[in-house]
């Protein structure tokens, strides 16, 4: 933030950044190699839905649109909202190439309808059950990192510095620790 | 490119700066009548300049102890530091630490010098009241607080009026035990802090009128930066009746107590019947501030 734009109390909400995401399928062959996590088939983009007329109108046309993009990749896709206020666009597709592609035709599309300052993380969930390491990538920074929930709200820190040492080369990692934001209640199981 | 669907406030970054223009040229008056009338100023400076950096660095642990709000961890308070953390990397910013203070009055406050050094802080009385959707666009007006350097900005902007209620007060002692009195001017000495007396306090009083306007501009900047941040401006604006329409119901006693730190909450904790003009508060009235956010929740409609 400049020093006038603090003098006068303004803040221009932060365009999200999607170039880094193509990189995920690449990742996705590291992880497999280094700590055997495979893809788990799912994704999702999670974003804060704004108040209004203008976003119902324009909710229901990006609806069209998604399925549109989505069905030409072949992926599946659903919605929902979290206990936070926040939507999901929960995409899967067995194929994670295919699954990368409709991340970014998502976001893309939310982007292109003037979202973008409300996308919040894209998230690609990879290996299952208490060896679960989803991928969280955060529009804001460009960077990702990982995430892997077990139950009772704790997560496993030892496996998510593992990922993190073997994504070093593929991905920018989210060098900061305390944004490696717990994402709770995640709709991808 | 994408578009934004937030466009800027011209007028209000406007009249905020014609605020800071004219707080910077009675500084500038003030200092050039001291030096005129030979007035140690280098020294006055100094000491106010001190109690300044005091609170400018210390902010946040005086308005913390002063509120007896404590910090809390993610373990204490997992709803309030989720919240926080959303918001955060939706807007970027670094994560300030989080602090719930015991007091029924339903308030929140940020301070802090800089974004890595800030503290959020609500009261227990707000996070019973509000549901999670108002809590969370309440916090969001706090952060844009925090990203806005407000109190950085607000400390700088009060230091004319302390240095001049110091030099108010300087005078009259000094007047009083003869402290200025030289052999060549003997006779103008009564004249002089007369002068000086009379400068400052019109300083006083210009510069409290300034910054309380500039308080109120950055509070309505701060609720369009969390309007704008949240995407519901309406939501805001519930919160906003829910608190003010509340705290005129509770007992004056507890009120009062809070006064000092009025600057840095989200609804300034007056008594019922102490009614100033609203050239002296700190705050928007509500009214103004109920406008803002549904201009902006049309604005936001018409260019979805």
């Amino acid at each position: 933030m400049s020093f006038l734009d603090a003098l006068l109390g303004r803040s221009k909400p932060k365009p999200a950044r999607l170039d880094a995401l193509f990189a995920v399928s690449g990742a996705g062959i590291a992880l497999e190699a280094a700590l055997g996590l495979r893809p788990a088939g799912r994704a999702g983009v999670c974003f804060k839905p704004a108040s209004g007329m203008g976003f119902e109108a324009a909710s229901d046309e990006l609806r069209g649109l998604l399925d549109l993009a989505v069905r030409e990749a072949g992926s599946t896709l659903e919605i929902s909202q979290d206990r936070y206020g926040y939507r999901w666009i929960v995409l899967g597709d067995a194929d994670l190439e295919d699954l990368v592609t409709s991340v970014h035709l998502v976001n893309a599309t939310l982007e292109e309808q003037g979202f973008g300052p409300q996308l919040l993380c894209s998230v690609f969930a990879f290996g299952s059950g208490e060896q679960a390491c989803h991928l969280v990538y955060l529009y804001k920074r460009g960077t990702f990192y990982p995430f892997a929930p077990r139950p009772g709200e704790r997560r496993d820190n030892e496996l998510e510095l593992r990922v993190r040492g073997a994504l070093a080369g593929d991905l920018p990692v989210e060098a900061d620790l305390t944004r490696w934001l717990a994402l709770w209640g995640l709709p991808l199981a | 490119m994408a578009r934004t669907r937030f466009p800027a406030d011209a007028g209000l970054s406007t009249r905020m700066l014609a605020t800071l223009f004219l707080l910077g040229l009675l500084y500038v008056v003030f200092v050039a009548v001291l030096i005129a009338l030979r007035i140690p100023t280098i020294l006055i400076v100094l000491i106010a300049g001190g109690f300044l950096l005091v609170q400018y660095f210390f902010s946040d642990r005086i308005a913390l102890a002063a509120m007896r709000g404590r910090e809390v961890t993610p373990q204490q308070a997992p709803q309030l530091h989720a919240i926080v953390d959303r918001l955060c990397a939706l807007a970027d910013m670094p994560k300030p630490r989080v602090a719930v203070a015991e007091s029924d009055v339903p308030n929140a406050f940020a301070t802090g010098r800089s974004p890595r050094r800030a503290v959020v802080c609500a009261t227990t009385g707000i996070l019973r009241r509000l549901d999670e959707p108002e809590l969370e666009a309440v916090l969001a007006h706090e952060l844009s607080h925090v990203a806005h350097r407000d109190v950085a900005v607000m400390t700088i902007a009060s230091f004319l009026g302390i240095l001049a209620g110091f030099v108010v007060r300087g005078s009259l002692y000094a007047g009083l035990g003869g402290g200025y009195r030289r052999r060549s001017d003997q006779d103008n000495t009564g004249q002089v802090v007369l002068l000086v007396v009379l400068a400052s306090a019109v300083v006083y009083a210009l510069s409290f009128l300034l910054t309380r306007a500039l308080s109120r501009y950055r509070e309505l900047a701060a609720d369009r930066a969390g309007a704008v941040l949240t995407g519901r401006p309406s939501t805001l604006a519930a919160a906003l009746v829910k608190v003010s329409g509340e705290m005129g119901r509770i007992p004056t006693r507890d009120l009062r107590a809070a006064e000092p730190l009025n600057a840095f909450f989200f609804a300034p904790a007056l008594a019922r019947g102490f009614s100033l003009s609203s050239l002296f508060s700190t705050h928007p009235d509500l009214q103004r501030r109920l406008d803002q956010l549904a201009r902006i929740e049309a604005e936001m409609g018409r260019s979805a």
